[in-house]
């Protein structure tokens, strides 16, 4: 009984904070269409601007977008500049130490090469990935040459200026790039990587994480995250909840 | 911007390049070579004073003083920029906010620190949570000026130490001759005649620092730099009205030409003030100009 008083009024507590924090500030990249990027008027647009206003609005809060450099970012929330990483971060073992997710909002989703040519050792060769992704993990472990960028970007010019035989990122991210551009092609098998995606929160912000998480549940049950899914093009659907 | 640009894909191509140098986006990429002006103004001189005070205190002969001059000097220029930009930022940050937290929520019953995180109450966050998005920015700009000068105090510290050695003894000899105390000497004859021999090592300076601004969206302000790489990669037509391929070396282009003309600028202002502080002045120059003179 002792306890249950004790976890009301915890509970109580908990919930007049989050009442005072009426802003919520979410930290983004704004470089990695179509999750996340700058659209022509210099604001951030894509799958995740939409999502998180959609969010914050089912869940009644104020919201207001930061950018920030992929480097910085972990390190940048859990000092409190932002209180919410919402940047296609994908679920990883070692990111969860540092730092606490929601459940994903996109499902595990494939990662692709990209490269100049069909035929081209992606095990054995010169792979781009952006650096502090699992991509970059991933051909650390595999043991083919590894070159890192610090955005998104560098990754695909590095590929098209000779640099690195192929790109590894999310299937997403390179598909209307490949699509738009006749010089690349997909190279090799997809690589399954990652938990999905999913929001960041601080450790010791548990409620927050939770009131998010909840209206996560709620976009995926009643269909809207799938259909934003596909307007985006992000992933592949949930399907169900 | 113009009514014309409705319907960017039916234009020519001048008025094509009329609107899309015209978008929200390029026009913060305008603003932002103003962000790093103002940046430059403010840091120069914070960086010269914080490099005065150090090397005053370098030349203390109060013992601690000279040690915590010789140990700024020594620290600051010895950590790589980049890491000091990550790290001491932030805890600069949290040094505020942990002050605030300790006036403002003394009955705070919660740890601060919590595994990685770092947890103050809401009313001692800088800015407030609840602040607009230009107090945000006007704060991190402001951590930017702390932390530039202080990375560039310390080499400009080093300038002038050496500078202040480089002042012939016998003008401090002369000084004492005439009964001026330590303190006369250093203000009316030291550090007026330190600056010729600092000059070219504190235009170095100068020059180092206009280019050290991409340093900036470390800490969330976007400078020419960011935007310039944001708007040159290539643009699939799905995300934007004003599809192109790789124009980074445009851009960069653009901003070398501003570089250029920055720095061409400075050297000329530097080279007048050269000439300037040379007047008097026991070195080479400074005799020129009074042989030309008389």
């Amino acid at each position: 009984m002792k306890r249950l008083i004790l976890a009301s009024a915890a509970l109580a507590v908990s919930a007049g904070m989050a009442a005072a924090q009426d802003v919520v500030r979410l930290g983004t990249e704004g470089a990695y269409p179509p999750w996340n990027f700058i659209n022509d008027a210099g604001e951030v647009d894509g799958f995740e601007r939409e999502l998180g206003d959609e969010l914050c609005a089912r869940a009644e809060l104020e919201c207001e977008w930061v950018t920030n450099d992929w480097d910085s970012i972990i390190p940048n929330l859990v000092s409190g500049n932002y209180d919410a990483i919402i940047a296609g971060m994908s679920i990883t073992d070692e990111r969860d130490e540092v730092i606490d997710f929601s459940q994903n909002y996109t499902p595990p989703d494939p990662s692709a090469y990209a490269a100049m040519s069909e035929d081209v050792d992606v095990e054995g060769g010169v792979i781009a990935a952006q650096t502090g992704t699992i991509q970059a993990g991933y051909i650390a472990e595999q043991g083919a040459t590894l070159v890192e960028y610090a955005t998104p970007d560098e990754t695909i010019q590095a590929v098209k200026s000779g640099e690195a035989d192929a790109v590894l990122a999310d299937k997403s991210f390179l598909a209307p790039i490949v699509e738009d551009d006749p010089e690349l092609v997909w190279a090799g098998p997809d690589v399954a990587l990652g938990g999905g995606v999913g929001m960041g929160f601080r450790e010791s912000d548990p409620e927050l994480r939770a009131t998010f998480d909840a209206v996560i549940e709620e976009m995926k049950c009643d269909g809207s995250l799938d259909a934003l899914i596909e307007k985006w093009d992000v992933s592949s659907t949930h399907g169900e909840c | 911007m113009f009514p014309f640009c409705t319907d960017p894909d039916t234009l020519d191509t001048v008025r094509w390049f009329a609107c899309y140098l015209t978008t929200g986006k390029h026009m913060s990429f305008y603003l932002s070579f103003g962000t790093v002006l103002l940046l430059l103004a403010i840091t120069a001189p914070t960086a010269l004073a914080f490099g005065f005070a150090g090397a005053a205190a370098a030349r203390s002969r109060f013992l601690p003083l000279s040690l915590f001059g010789k140990g700024y000097i020594a620290i600051v220029r010895g950590v790589p920029d980049i890491a000091f930009f990550l790290f001491f930022v932030i805890a600069l940050d949290q040094i505020f906010e942990w002050t605030r937290h300790q006036v403002l929520c003394p009955d705070w019953d919660q740890p601060i620190r919590q595994g990685n995180d770092f947890i103050v109450c809401q009313a001692a966050k800088l800015p407030l949570n609840t602040a607009p998005q230009w107090m945000h920015e006007t704060y991190g700009f402001f951590l930017a000026v702390l932390t530039f000068a202080l990375v560039f105090g310390a080499f400009a510290a080093n300038v002038l130490f050496g500078a202040m050695r480089a002042v012939p003894r016998a003008q401090m000899e002369t000084a004492e001759a005439y009964g001026m105390t330590r303190r006369q000497a250093f203000w009316r004859v030291l550090v007026p005649q330190m600056w010729i021999y600092a000059i070219p090592g504190l235009s170095n300076l100068w020059m180092v620092l206009i280019k050290a601004t991409p340093l900036l969206f470390l800490l969330g302000v976007e400078d020419i730099v960011y935007w310039a790489r944001e708007l040159g990669s290539s643009k699939t037509p799905r995300f934007t009205d004003y599809p192109h391929g790789d124009w980074r070396m445009w851009y960069f282009l653009a901003l070398l030409v501003f570089y250029l003309a920055f720095t061409r600028v400075s050297e000329i202002a530097l080279e007048r003030l050269t000439v300037r502080l040379s007047h008097g002045q026991a070195t080479a120059q400074g005799e020129a100009q009074r042989r030309a003179g008389a």
